[in-house]
C-alpha cells in the first residue's frame, strides 16, 4: 500500500509540474506581458522599456526555472498590476469563493438529494417528470441567464435581496442558487438511480418484511446506501464549482478567486493567472489522489494491478 | 397547511427585505455611489493606467495647472502663475497656504520631488509617455520652480493639467507607490477613507481644501466607488437604487433607462474619436489601398452622416480632420471632404482599375454593428472586406505587425487637447503609422519642436491637409459616453470624458 501511496504521489507531482509547465508557456505565448502592463495607449518604446526593467527579455526557460523556483519555496511572484504578493491575493480572495462553493453545493444536495429520492419511489409518475424536466431544465439553462433572471426577480423587482457585492450573508443567497442550481441534475439524477436499484434490493424487501416502518427503510437502510456515489461526485463538484464561480463571482461582483481570474485574464496578470490555474488544477489532483488512495484502500485489486 | 406556508413564506420575505438596498438615492446620506467596470490596480496615480485611475487622482490630488472643462483653456490650480523663460524651460509659481490631507504643507519640495520621481525611468512609472519629456525639476524659492524638459515640448502644459499630480514629498519618500496605494495623501477636494485594492473606495469631502484653485470645495460629502465588472449587474443595482451613477452604458440600455422615471441618462459626446485607418504604405500584401483614388473611393463610399444617427447617437459628429475639433492645431478649414457619395466612389474605383471591387482584409474592435454597418457601405460598391472583430489588443498587435490592411479603431489623445497627442502617434513613423509619408512627418516634427503657435499651427494644417487628401485615414465621428444617474443629482458630462465628482451636487 505505501509502496502504491508513494507511487501514486510521484505521479501527482508529475501532473502538477506539467500543469505548471504548459501554464506558464500557453499564458506568455498568447500575452505580452509588457504590452499588458503598458496598457492601451503605451508607444514602443514605453513597451520595450518595461521589457527590459520587467526582465521580459529573458529566454522563456530561464523565465520560467525562476518562478518554479520561487513557486516551490511559495512564492508565486508580485501581481503586475497590483503590486502586490499573488499568494495574499488568492489568501484574501480564497474565502469568499469557498464560501461560495460551499453554500452552492449545499443548495444543490439540499434541493437534489429529496427530488431523487421522491422521483425514485414512484418511477415514471407526475412527479418524477417533474423531477426529470428541473434536471433537464437545470443543464439547459445558461447560468449567467439564470443569474441575470434571479437578479430582475428578486432584486429589482421584489427588492428581497442585494444583486452585487459580499458584505452580509444575503449577498450570498443568489450566487449560490445560480452555481449549485447548474450541479442539481447530476445529483438528482444519480440519487433517484441509486434509490430505485436499492429498493428493488432483498435486503429492502427483508426490511419491509420485517415489517420496519417505511420512513425507516427508506432514509435509515435505502438512503444511506443510495447517496455514497452522490458524496463522490460532491467532491468532484466542489472542485467544478470552484473553478466554475467565475461568472458567477463577475455576474454578482462577489471579489473571490473567480473574479480575480476574470479580472487578471482580461488584464493580463500572467503571475495570478498561473497561480490560479495552479491552485484549481492541485485541488483537482489532490481530490482525485484522496479517491484513488482511498479505493486502493477498499479494494485490493487495484493496488496490485 | 396552505395557510402556514403562506405565513412562513411572508415572514421569509419582510426578514429579506429588511436587509435589501434602500430603493431610494443615498441623497439623505449625502453619499454618491458609484460603480466603475474597470478595477484600478493601485490608486496610486503614477502606477495604473486606465481612465478610472485618472477619476480617482482628480478627485485626491490636484495638478500644477487645470484645464477649463468647457473652453479648455489652460488654468491655475496648484501654480498660479507660468511662463516659458525658454523652449525647454517652464516657470511656475506655487500657490501658499495649501495643505495635503496629512497636514504637509505644499511647496517647491513637493513639485520638485514629484516630477524628478517620475521622470526617473528607475522608478518605473507605467505611462512613461505622459512624463518621459520631463528633463529636471528645479528649486528657484519656496514657492517657484523651473521645469526643464528633454526637448521643446509644446504639450507640456496639456501634461501638467491632467495626468501629472503633485505628491507630499515627506510622506511619499518615506512610504512609497504601494503604501500610497493604500493610504493616498494628496491636497484634492476628497481625501480616501477606506481602500480596499480592486473593490472598493471610500472617499471623503477633505475640509480643508484650499480656495481659489480650479477645483471647488465639494458639494457631496461622500462617494462610495464600486467595482461591478458586468454591466447587465450595473444597470440592475441602478434600478434597484444600490448605486447612483452608472456609465459606459451601451445605447439599447441607455435608451430603456431613459424610460424609467427614477432616473436619467445623460449622452455626452466625447473626445476619443474613430477612424478607419488604410495601408497606404504597402505594409501589407493588399496593393489596391496604395492607390489614393481608392482610397477616396471609400472615404465616399461610407455614409457618415447616417451611421452616427442611427448608431451613435447623442451629440456625436462627422469629422472630416483626424483630430478632434477642440484639439489645438486641429484646422477643419483645410481638411478635404468625402460626402457620402456611392457613385464617385464607384467612379474613383473603376479609375483606378479596379471595377469590379477587391478584397481586403478588415480589422476592428468596437461594437461589431458598427463594422457590419462599414462593411455594408463598402459592400455596396464592389469592395468586399472580410472583417476580422478583435481584442483592442489583438488589433493593435496587428497593427503593429503590418498585418492590417484596413481597420476601424478610435483614439482618445489622453484627452489631451493638443494634435500633438495624436497625429506624431500616426503619422509620425511609429508603428501605427500606415502612411509612411515623409513629409507629413516632418511638418508633425516641426509643429513638436517649438513652443512658438503660430508656426505649430501653419505645420500641422499642411499635415493635416495632405492626409485628409491623400486619404490615408479616413476621420469617422466623434464618440459618445451614455451616462446613467438617479434623478436626484446634478450632472454635467465634459467632451474629456472626466466626470468632475466634486461638481456635482443633489437636486
Amino acid at each position: 500500500m505505501l509502496a502504491y501511496a508513494l507511487k501514486r504521489l510521484l505521479l501527482a507531482c508529475l501532473v502538477v509540474l506539467t500543469v505548471s509547465g504548459i501554464t506558464f508557456i500557453m499564458t506568455n505565448a498568447a500575452i505580452d506581458p509588457a504590452k499588458a502592463i503598458a496598457g492601451a495607449n503605451a508607444t514602443t518604446e514605453d513597451i520595450e522599456a518595461l521589457r527590459r526593467s520587467f526582465g521580459f527579455d529573458r529566454p522563456l526557460v530561464i523565465q520560467y526555472l525562476d518562478w518554479l523556483g520561487n513557486a516551490l519555496m511559495g512564492n508565486f511572484g508580485e501581481s503586475y498590476r497590483l503590486r502586490t504578493s499573488v499568494a495574499e491575493l488568492l489568501l484574501d480572495r480564497l474565502p469568499v469563493t469557498m464560501t461560495l462553493g460551499g453554500l452552492a453545493l449545499l443548495f444543490a444536495l439540499t434541493l437534489s438529494i429529496p427530488l431523487g429520492v421522491v422521483a425514485a419511489l414512484k418511477p415514471n409518475s407526475p412527479v418524477d417528470r417533474l423531477a426529470l424536466s428541473m434536471s433537464v431544465l437545470g443543464q439547459a439553462l445558461p447560468t449567467f441567464w439564470f443569474a441575470l433572471m434571479m437578479i430582475i426577480l428578486f432584486g429589482i423587482i421584489l427588492r428581497w435581496l442585494p444583486i452585487s457585492g459580499s458584505g452580509s450573508w444575503a449577498h450570498f443567497v443568489m450566487p449560490s442558487i445560480a452555481l449549485g442550481y447548474y450541479a442539481t441534475p447530476a445529483f438528482m439524477r444519480l440519487t433517484r438511480a441509486g434509490m430505485i436499484e436499492v429498493l428493488a434490493s432483498d435486503y429492502i424487501r427483508t426490511a419491509r418484511a420485517k415489517g420496519l416502518r417505511p420512513a425507516t427503510v427508506l432514509f435509515k437502510h435505502a438512503l444511506r446506501n443510495a447517496v455514497i456515489p452522490v458524496v463522490s461526485l460532491a467532491a468532484v463538484q466542489f472542485g467544478f464549482m470552484l473553478g466554475g464561480s467565475v461568472v458567477i463571482e463577475t455576474i454578482f461582483a462577489l471579489h473571490g478567486v473567480g473574479f480575480l481570474a476574470w479580472e487578471s485574464i482580461s488584464r493580463s496578470d500572467i503571475p495570478v493567472v498561473q497561480a490560479i490555474v495552479l491552485l484549481i488544477s492541485l485541488f483537482y489532483i489532490v481530490l482525485t489522489l484522496l479517491a484513488d488512495l482511498l479505493n486502493a484502500y477498499l479494494d485490493p485489486r487495484i493496488r496490485v494491478g | 397547511m396552505i395557510k402556514q406556508w403562506a405565513t412562513a413564506a411572508s415572514a421569509a420575505a419582510l426578514a429579506l427585505a429588511i436587509g435589501a438596498p434602500e430603493a431610494a438615492a443615498q441623497k439623505s446620506k449625502d453619499t454618491l455611489r458609484i460603480a466603475w467596470e474597470q478595477t484600478v490596480e493601485n490608486v496610486d496615480n503614477y502606477y495604473n493606467t486606465n481612465r478610472e485611475g485618472i477619476l480617482f487622482s482628480r478627485m485626491v490630488w490636484d495638478t500644477l495647472v487645470d484645464r477649463d472643462p468647457k473652453t479648455f483653456k489652460t488654468i491655475p490650480n496648484l501654480a498660479t502663475a507660468w511662463k516659458w523663460v525658454d523652449d525647454r524651460t517652464l516657470e511656475m509659481e506655487l500657490r501658499q497656504g495649501v495643505k495635503f490631507h496629512n497636514g504637509e504643507e505644499f511647496d517647491a519640495d513637493d513639485v520638485v520631488f514629484t516630477l524628478n520621481y517620475i521622470s526617473n525611468p528607475e522608478n518605473k512609472v507605467i505611462n512613461q509617455s505622459n512624463v518621459s519629456w520631463i528633463e529636471k525639476a528645479e528649486k528657484l524659492d519656496k514657492f517657484k520652480i523651473r521645469i526643464i524638459t528633454k526637448k521643446p515640448f509644446p504639450a507640456a502644459l496639456e501634461f501638467l493639467t491632467i495626468p501629472i499630480v503633485m505628491y507630499p514629498n515627506e510622506y511619499y519618500a518615506k512610504v512609497g507607490p504601494k503604501e500610497m496605494g493604500l493610504k493616498p495623501v494628496g491636497t484634492g477636494p476628497y481625501k480616501a477613507t477606506k481602500i480596499v485594492p480592486t473593490k472598493e473606495y471610500t472617499l471623503e469631502r477633505w475640509e480643508g481644501h484650499f480656495e481659489g484653485g480650479s477645483k471647488p470645495h465639494a458639494k457631496i460629502k461622500n462617494i462610495v466607488i464600486r467595482t461591478i465588472p458586468e454591466m447587465s449587474t450595473q444597470i440592475a443595482e441602478l434600478l434597484a437604487g444600490g448605486l447612483d451613477w452608472i456609465w459606459y452604458v451601451p445605447v439599447d440600455q441607455a435608451d430603456r433607462l431613459e424610460t424609467v422615471p427614477s432616473l436619467q441618462v445623460v449622452r455626452a459626446e466625447t473626445m476619443r474619436i474613430g477612424y478607419i485607418g488604410m495601408d497606404a504604405a504597402g505594409r501589407t500584401s493588399t496593393k489596391a489601398l496604395q492607390d489614393v483614388r481608392v482610397r477616396q473611393a471609400i472615404a465616399h463610399a461610407i455614409d457618415r452622416p447616417a451611421i452616427v444617427k442611427n448608431l451613435i447617437g447623442g451629440k456625436s459628429r462627422v469629422l472630416d480632420a483626424p483630430c478632434f475639433p477642440t484639439q489645438f492645431g486641429c484646422d477643419n478649414t483645410v481638411a478635404a471632404k468625402y460626402p457620402y457619395n456611392p457613385a464617385k466612389a464607384k467612379e474613383l474605383l473603376a479609375a483606378a482599375g479596379y471595377k469590379d471591387g477587391f478584397e481586403m482584409e478588415f480589422f476592428a474592435y468596437r461594437p461589431r454593428d458598427w463594422s457590419e454597418a462599414i462593411l455594408g457601405y463598402l459592400n455596396a460598391v464592389g469592395i468586399k472586406p472580410k472583417l476580422t472583430q478583435m481584442t483592442y489588443f489583438a488589433v493593435r498587435d496587428k497593427n503593429h505587425a503590418n498585418a492590417t490592411p484596413s481597420y476601424f479603431m478610435d483614439w482618445g489623445s489622453y484627452s489631451i487637447n493638443d494634435v500633438s497627442a495624436i497625429l506624431p502617434n500616426f503619422f509620425g513613423g511609429s508603428g501605427d503609422d500606415y502612411a509612411r509619408d515623409a513629409e507629413v512627418k516632418g511638418w508633425l516634427e516641426a509643429g513638436g519642436a517649438t513652443v512658438d503657435e503660430a508656426a505649430r499651427k501653419e505645420n500641422y494644417s499642411k499635415a493635416i491637409k495632405k492626409i485628409t487628401e491623400q486619404a490615408y485615414w479616413l476621420p469617422m465621428f466623434t464618440f459618445v459616453t451614455n451616462y446613467g444617474m438617479t434623478k436626484d443629482l446634478n450632472f454635467e458630462a465634459f467632451a474629456d470624458e472626466l466626470p468632475r465628482y466634486y461638481l456635482y451636487g443633489w437636486k
